[in-house]
Parts: structure tokens; sequence; C-alpha cells
């Protein structure tokens, strides 16, 4: 079989490839070629809404089956891309099919990281959260009155957290960094988040090593922390990061760095082959960043898309990202590394009601943290896609409204240093 | 179910029937109404299903929250007093024959 653009992976970014090439025009076969019996849905609702059970499977869905036959666009579920040669331009699936191609894209997304099978991994009751036969078996675990211990407090940990609380079941966080977030987020946000989540019953312990996770008769019973402590358990979520899932670009020779290397249009190496999303390492302020978020899924996949029609859109995110736990929402923008001032503005003390942390570096704003504080998180978001920055000084005195703020332009801002990647 | 069309950005007309409970955000992304994309699923995260409700309909379709409303104003295209966020938008019998504007991206 033979297309013009074959996309490995139906996730979110993948999808966009093929959505956004039919509004450019683009009429040649397209081949959307995803590893789950799913079609493609979305992934931010599994450790919220759909793990609580108030929306079901076919709500998540990003398009109705319909959309596919409708735009002419192929879809090859339940396989997997096993073998890319970029030299024939050809990729054998995982049941031996091949499928030629002038361009092709590598959405492969990512997995979640698991814990070692030396150390309690296999025990049946240790999950983890990626898809959405995770999300399910996860649910059915979900018991009041049980005990659910998550390892590791990142956003997948405190969402799922959330959410087994307001299920009812006694739930600890086990961090071990000194603070949960530590790897997203401000100490600001990590501490009222702590907060928040213990307010609501949840215990969570911060810097704290688990050692292993133990069982009986196959089934997890307990985990033993660093200091010795044990921690009895029905029910564990590992939730320790993603790993990029990027063997079938590594084996195809492609340069690979914890994700794919990719240029700012979206380019590989290899002549005709992209990435896009979770998977793909793009240049950034004269180093590399690789992003897990839908924003990023969604205009990384819309670049490539313009790429492939001979469009040069260079890719400059002004990143954001989102999540939601308790009905708090903490919604952040720009990417706070490198800062060196921080200014809060507080419109309440706890985290159900509203405050914003402000990153500046040399008097630049480079990223903003809201809790429940919508106009500050799209005040902020709008200025720095219009490379402006707010006064630091003025923003810091909680009278002056935002809108009334001394604007300065940035002069350097988000990707605007020459970026070459070292390895192209 | 209501009948709802939406303009694009270019002229051109896309119309659907919609089940009345479903966002209008939901029913144009099925549509692949070009311009509304629906970012974050509908969670008020995002202003990426910005629409222009015809001034006709504008009465049913209501005021946008104050958490919709800081959204709007950072919209790419011009927020006007028609200007609402389609996620919170839901399709009922009323809003039959509605026409939405969708913005130039």
């Amino acid at each position: 079989m033979n297309f013009g653009t074959v996309i490995v992976g139906a996730g979110q970014s993948g999808l966009n490839v093929a959505v956004r090439l039919r509004a450019l025009g683009y009429d040649k076969p397209i081949a959307l070629v995803g590893e789950e019996a799913q079609p493609p849905y979305q992934r931010p609702p599994l450790s919220k809404k759909f793990m609580s059970g108030s929306v079901d499977m076919s709500s998540l869905l990003l398009r109705p089956m319909d959309f596919y036959k409708e735009q002419s666009i192929e879809l090859l579920l339940g396989v997997r891309g096993a073998l890319l040669d970029t030299a024939r331009r050809r990729l054998t699936l995982s049941d031996d099919r091949e499928l030629g191609y002038e361009h092709l894209v590598l959405a492969t997304g990512t997995r979640a990281r698991e814990w070692p099978e030396a150390a309690g991994g296999h025990l049946s009751g240790v999950h983890v959260l990626r898809s959405m036969e995770h999300a399910q078996a996860l649910q059915r675990r979900l018991v009041p009155g049980q005990t659910l211990v998550v390892v590791g407090g990142g956003f997948i940990g405190l969402e799922v957290a959330a959410t087994a609380r307001q299920a009812g079941m006694n739930v600890t966080v086990l961090e071990q960094a000194p603070r949960i977030l530590q790897r997203v987020a401000g100490p600001e946000v990590s501490q009222r988040l702590r907060a928040l989540h213990e307010a609501n019953g949840v215990r969570v312990l911060e810097h704290q090593q688990t050692r292993a996770i133990r069982g009986h008769a196959g089934a997890v019973r307990e985990l033993e922390l660093g200091g010795g402590q044990v921690l009895s358990a029905d029910l564990v979520l590992v939730g320790i990061g993603a790993v990029p899932n990027t063997e079938l670009a590594s084996a195809a020779g492609l340069d690979v760095q914890d994700g794919i290397l990719v240029d700012r249009f979206g380019q590989t190496r290899a002549p005709g082959v992209y990435a896009c999303g979770d998977c793909a390492r793009f240049p950034w302020n004269g180093s590399t960043l690789r992003l897990e978020s839908v924003h990023n899924a969604m205009a990384q996949s819309d670049g490539v898309a313009q790429s492939i029609l001979q469009r040069a859109v260079p890719y400059v995110p002004v990143p954001w990202f989102w999540s939601d736990q308790y009905g708090c929402k903490l919604q952040m923008v720009g990417i706070s590394t490198g800062h060196d001032r921080v200014v809060v503005r507080d419109t309440g003390a706890t985290a159900t009601q509203g405050a914003s942390f402000w990153y500046f570096r040399t008097g630049r704003l480079l990223a903003v943290e809201a809790l429940n504080d919508m106009a500050a998180f799209a005040q902020a978001r709008r200025w720095l896609e219009q490379n402006n920055s707010p006064d630091p000084d003025e923003l810091a005195q909680p009278s002056v409204a935002l809108k009334d703020l001394t604007l300065r332009e940035s002069a350097a801002h988000f990707g605007t240093h020459d970026d070459v990647l070292p390895q192209l | 179910m209501p009948n709802v069309t939406w303009i694009l950005a270019d002229g051109s007309r896309v119309a659907a029937d919609v089940k009345e409970g479903v966002t209008l955000m939901d029913a144009a992304v099925s549509k692949g109404v070009h311009g509304v994309i629906g970012e974050c699923g509908g969670g008020l995260m995002c202003a990426t299903c910005h629409v222009y409700v015809d001034p006709e309909f504008t009465r049913l379709t209501g005021e946008a929250s104050p958490m919709e409303s800081d959204l709007l104003d950072t919209t790419s295209a011009p927020r006007l007093p028609e200007s609402r966020l389609s996620c919170q938008l839901l399709a009922t019998a009323a809003l039959d024959g509605l026409v939405l504007r969708v913005p130039a991206a």
C-alpha cells in the first residue's frame, strides 16, 4: 500500500497532522497508524472525569468514526510501526503489512515509566496511567474505604489522588523530591497544592523514597519506604514520569536524545521524515526541549502539516499546560527555567481562591503559574505571545490592576536565538 | 435536533443537526469545522473554540460566565459583544436555525 503521508501514532498530535493536512487542501492518501484498539481520543480526562465515571469512553473520542471516512483518512488501529526504512521510504507494521510513503510522521508519544519488576512492579494492584485501558483498569479498583498509595507527586499522581479521594479512598502520595511537582512548577504552587490535598484528607509525604512494593500471592500489600517505614496498600499508582517512544526512530538511524530530534520545522535528519508531540525534541533558546502537553501536541503537529505542504512555519511556541484537582484549576504558560525573580499576585490565601506567580529573568517575563486565576493566566498568555512584559515592580502591587500595568517589549523572547541542532 | 450553521472565515458554510445537550464546540470539531479547535476538550482552559453568535440568537445563548469572559479577552480574533466560547454553548431545541461565525485564525 502506498500513501502520500503515513502518520505513526494516533494520539492527539498524530491525528492533528491528518486533520490539518486535509484542512489545508492536501489530497493524497493519508494513513494514521495507532497501536491502541480505540480510535484517537483525549487523554487529559483519563485521570479526572473519565476515571470518576462522569464521562464515558465515547465522549473522549476526538472525532466520530464517520469523520475518517469523510476525510479519506485510513485509520489502521491495533498495529505498531515495526520497522522504518528511510532509504526506501517504507514502513513495516507489526502485522507485516508494508506501507510506502512520501512523508512519514512519527507521533509515537510516550509511555508511562514502569516500576521495576524486581521491586514489585509485577504485582497485581500496581498500576500506571497513560491509556484508556489503564484508566479502565484503575477505575475498577477505586473502592471506597480501601487504601491507594500514589508513588510520584507529579500531575498524573496528584490528579489520580484527587479522583480516588473523591471516590472515598484513603490516599497517600509519596514524592521522593523535597516537594511535589518539583519538576514542573514553582515552590509556591507545590505548597498550595499540597495544602489543598491535605485539606481534602490526602496524606502527602515529600522527600520520601519508595524502596520496594511488596505483595502476597501476587497481589500488592505494602510499600517499603527509604527509612524502613512500611505503608499498607490495596492499590498503588506509579506516576514517575513518561518515556518517549523512540525505538522505531533509533532503529531507523534517526537522532534520538530523550526524544526524536527535529528542527524547527519538525523535520528529522531523514528526508521526508518528521516528528511531533510528546516524542519530539525541538530547538529552544539555544538548547532543545521536549514537552508533554496537549498544546504542544496540537501546535507542533500543525507545523509538521505545514512543512509537508512546503510552507515552512518555524515552531516557536509559547507552551501552556493545565491541571485540575478538586475543581481547582492550575494553568501555566511559558517556561520558568533561569528565572531570577518571582512576583506573587495573591487574591486569596488558599489554593481555591485565586493566585498567580510571575517568573522574570532580568525584568523580562518568562512564565506564569495561575491557580484559579483565569484572568491572570489569560492575560499572561497574551503578553507572552505578543513578546510583552509587565513591569515587575508594578505587578507586585496588588492594587494595580493587570490591565493598568506598564508594558514593555521583550527584546529576546522564546526561540528568537538562531537555534541550530548540533546533530543535524 | 436543532440545526446549526457555521460560517467559516472563508465564507463557506457547514450545517449539521446537533443532538441536544452536545456542546457546539464538540459538534463543530466532529464536523471538521475549520477554526474551531477545542484544544482543552471543553475544560474552559483555552479559547480555541471562539465563535460569534448571530445577534438574533444572543438572547437565547445568554451571557458568558466571568471565567469564560476572562478567556474571551485572550482570543486572537477581536472580541465582540456576541463572542462566546462554543464549549459553553449546549445545543437545545430553541437554538434550531442558529448561525455561528467562526473568526479567522
